[in-house]
């Protein structure tokens, strides 16, 4: 299959670890993985925070780079990214756009997959054969949660992880606090939420906390590191990527 | 041009207590501050959201019953004028009179005017959102009418001088102990010997309430349900104290607000299963009371209903926006939004909290009042983590509702820093050899941290660096691996190792 990855902005200027791992992964799993270079940002930060009209030239170029016939399926290492192209661009489009830019979102939204949602629905694999001997604890990212629904795909994905020694999160399901330009926005609000996320990553005693969205896991690390708790963060991507001839690279929230 | 079509092109927005004095951030900060509030709100909200799953999951057809009440409520906003019409026929039929109120101050004035025509000057209240909302109390207060609320927690909160911070349990942010102070300092004969014991807490406002209830002439209520079809009235409650005023008095005046309404009698079955198990996470309230006009020689001889407009047409015209006229106040929102546990109902400054206050207080009572209307900061007062939608038993989408809001906010507020970042980010993002030089722009970062990390930034990112590190840009964008040899000899070797690993 000829899978474009969307690396995101975030993920291709400040986590390219975990987009390599991505790309790592799928090509590893026989997959055909391009990388189309005319890609930016989906355009989620203008929407959540109310400039849908100058999001319109994002989700024009998005889709513009996307809805290309030649490829079969989007895959994003990103729960956010991909709930605001399942969910958002059809209302800037709505919105703002021409009929045929309303066309082609259709066209990009129907064949984007989260990663562990293409993994698990498209490609039909949970063991995706990778090494990881670390004591690890897994967020469900809000929006992988319940914009998506992704449920316990990521997790059955890291139960089939060779040496793996997986801990459950205590109140796992309950926001980091993060919420993009809120976490700017209402700052004090945000960390008083984040206090709580680190108080159960600590608890678990694990190494590295994962999750499915470099964003939370920038926020949660940025706690986790400023405390100097010692716990490092990793994407899903780059936990399933590792093998036992390729381990992860050692470094933890600051790749 | 326009032509004159006899109606004014936006109806009036609400007033009364739907805007708070402060923009959230700043409210937010005081009470994120407040020890107390955050050990009780905390504990109560994980009580009840626990209780709410426990009885929300144990039915089997849960999702439909919310996606029926989410249809009933779209049908009654589709049509409420002739619903309207007719709950109002209906009602003054079984001999109660029916009063229209364009804003609080028109309901207040009907409602005064209603209780002086009885000569009495003490009223009783049954626990009311509406009545907050136009700030009755106060107004009845400044004609030298008295009004006794008669909820324990609002009773709590009235005695206290204080506001409610939830919708169904005003007093969520008072433990025992404060309540016990509270009924020393203010309670007539209260016994000076009374500890903190909850079962003595609620007997001694047993007994204050019984010896008004004994003497009272006039009741006013809220209501949960008005039934169009039949013109019956509905009060869902736990104490029973609000039975008593619906019962005791010879005169009840009920305020509601327009979108109560539901077409027939049986579409209750839908919303007496999804208000109880959402609200306090019962099966069952323990009192429902529905009443029709009036009963010769039983219960109130005078019945008189307020029906409340206070900005309702207003979000009602808001194709997107509308959908917040669902809400039927069972608070399950609140219980389950991790900003409210955190800073509590008060830093929201309206009658409505939580996320449903965040999309309705705007909608209600508008956010463009001036260039720091409180009320433009609620949208934002949400990290859009989504738990209120899947919690909301009428299927408001309260994360778009919100995103909606900024985006109506943006679009009135005019040129500011924010806006011109986020046009030239918005130049820079949407071409990617743009986005490229600018990604080697940010490389730049990499001077700001030590170790791998940034500790310190200026405003507004100092936001992010007062409790959390930043990573310092890595030293090649993945885009940048991506056209390398290293690249592509490792992507080689990821598919040389896949080889009889059949996906």
């Amino acid at each position: 299959m000829r899978v474009a990855l969307f690396a995101t902005c975030l993920g291709d200027t400040l986590f390219p670890e975990a987009i390599k791992a991505t790309a790592l992964l799928l090509s590893r799993l026989g997959q055909d993985v391009v990388f189309p270079p005319g890609q930016t940002c989906c355009g989620q930060m203008h929407v959540n925070t109310g400039y849908q009209r100058d999001a319109l030239p994002l989700v024009d170029n998005h889709s513009e780079v996307f809805a290309d016939d030649d490829i079969d399926a989007v895959v994003v290492p990103s729960g956010s990214c991909t709930g605001s192209i399942r969910h958002q661009h059809d209302i800037v489009a709505e919105r703002f756009g021409t009929p045929a830019l309303r066309e082609r979102v259709a066209r990009s939204r129907a064949k984007t997959y989260e990663l562990a949602e293409f993994l698990v629905d498209v490609l039909g694999v949970v063991d995706v054969g990778a090494t990881f001997p670390h004591r690890v604890t897994y967020h469900p990212t809000c929006h992988s949660l319940r914009m998506l629904r992704v449920g316990d795909k990521p997790l059955r994905l890291l139960r089939a992880v060779r040496g793996i020694d997986l801990v459950e999160l205590p109140e796992a399901e309950q926001c980091c606090g993060f919420g993009g330009t809120f976490a700017l926005k209402n700052a004090e609000t945000s960390t008083a939420m984040l206090a709580d996320k680190l108080r159960n990553v600590s608890g678990t005693d694990a190494e590295f906390c994962t999750a499915g969205d470099s964003s939370c896991l920038m926020h949660i690390g940025g706690g986790l590191s400023r405390l100097r708790t010692g716990i490092g963060t990793k994407h899903l991507a780059e936990i399933l990527a590792a093998t036992e001839h390729s381990p992860a690279p050692k470094q933890g929230a600051h790749a | 041009m326009s032509t004159f079509l006899g109606m004014p092109s936006a109806p009036p927005r609400g007033t009364g207590n739907l805007r708070g004095t402060e923009p959230f951030p700043a409210a937010a900060r005081d009470e994120l501050g407040n020890t107390q509030l955050r050990r009780n709100v905390g504990k109560a909200t994980r009580t009840i959201r626990d209780k709410r799953l426990a009885v929300t999951g144990e039915l089997p057809d849960w999702e439909q019953l919310r996606s029926a009440g989410a249809a009933i409520k779209r049908d009654v906003l589709a049509r409420l004028p002739e619903l309207l019409e007719q709950f109002e026929q209906a009602v003054t039929a079984r001999g109660g009179t029916v009063h229209w109120a364009r804003d609080a101050a028109e309901a207040n004035a009907i409602v005064t005017r209603l209780v002086r025509a009885t000569g009495s000057d003490e009223v009783l209240k049954v626990k009311s959102m509406a009545t907050q909302e136009i700030g009755l109390n106060e107004h009845l207060a400044s004609s030298g009418i008295h009004a006794v609320e008669t909820d324990l927690a609002e009773l709590i909160v009235q005695l206290g001088d204080d506001r409610p911070s939830h919708i169904l349990v005003p007093a969520i942010h008072r433990n025992r102990a404060e309540i016990r102070e509270i009924f020393l300092r203010t309670m007539p004969d209260v016994d000076p010997e009374l500890d903190d014991d909850p079962r003595h807490l609620a007997e001694a406002a047993r007994r204050f309430l019984r010896e008004r209830f004994m003497r009272a002439e006039v009741a006013i209520s809220g209501a949960n349900f008005g039934i169009a079809e039949t013109g019956t009235t509905s009060v869902v409650e736990s104490e029973g104290n609000g039975r008593m005023c619906l019962t005791m008095p010879r005169t009840l005046i009920t305020v509601m607000g327009l979108e109560k309404l539901l077409p027939s009698f049986a579409d209750l079955e839908v919303f007496l299963q999804l208000l109880p198990r959402s609200s306090t996470g019962e099966r069952m309230n323990p009192y429902t009371s529905m009443w029709t006009g009036v009963t010769d020689g039983d219960g109130p001889q005078e019945f008189h209903l307020v029906l409340l407009d206070n900005g309702r047409t207003a979000a009602l015209a808001d194709q997107v926006g509308r959908e917040a006229l669902h809400c039927i106040r069972c608070s399950a929102c609140l219980n389950v939004c991790p900003v409210y546990e955190r800073t509590g109902g008060h830093a929201y400054g309206s009658t409505y909290p939580g996320p449903i206050g965040a999309v309705l207080s705007p909608q209600l009572a508008g956010m463009h009042t001036g260039p720091d209307d409180p009320n433009a900061a609620l949208p934002y007062a949400s990290s859009l983590c989504g738990a209120c939608f899947d919690a909301c038993p009428v299927k408001i989408d309260i994360p778009s509702l919100l995103v909606e809001l900024r985006h109506q906010h943006v679009e009135q507020a005019g040129v500011s820093a924010e806006s011109a970042a986020m046009k030239a980010a918005s130049a820079v993002m949407s071409s990617a050899p743009r986005f490229s030089t600018a990604q080697r722009a940010a490389r730049l970062g990499r001077l700001l941290g030590r170790g791998g990390r940034i500790r310190a930034l200026p405003p507004p990112a100092s936001g992010w660096t007062d409790a959390r590190d930043l990573p310092v840009p890595p030293k090649r964008t993945f885009r940048q691996w991506w056209d390398s040899d290293e690249a592509r000899a490792d992507l080689d070797r990821a598919r040389r190792e896949g080889k009889g690993f059949e996906a």
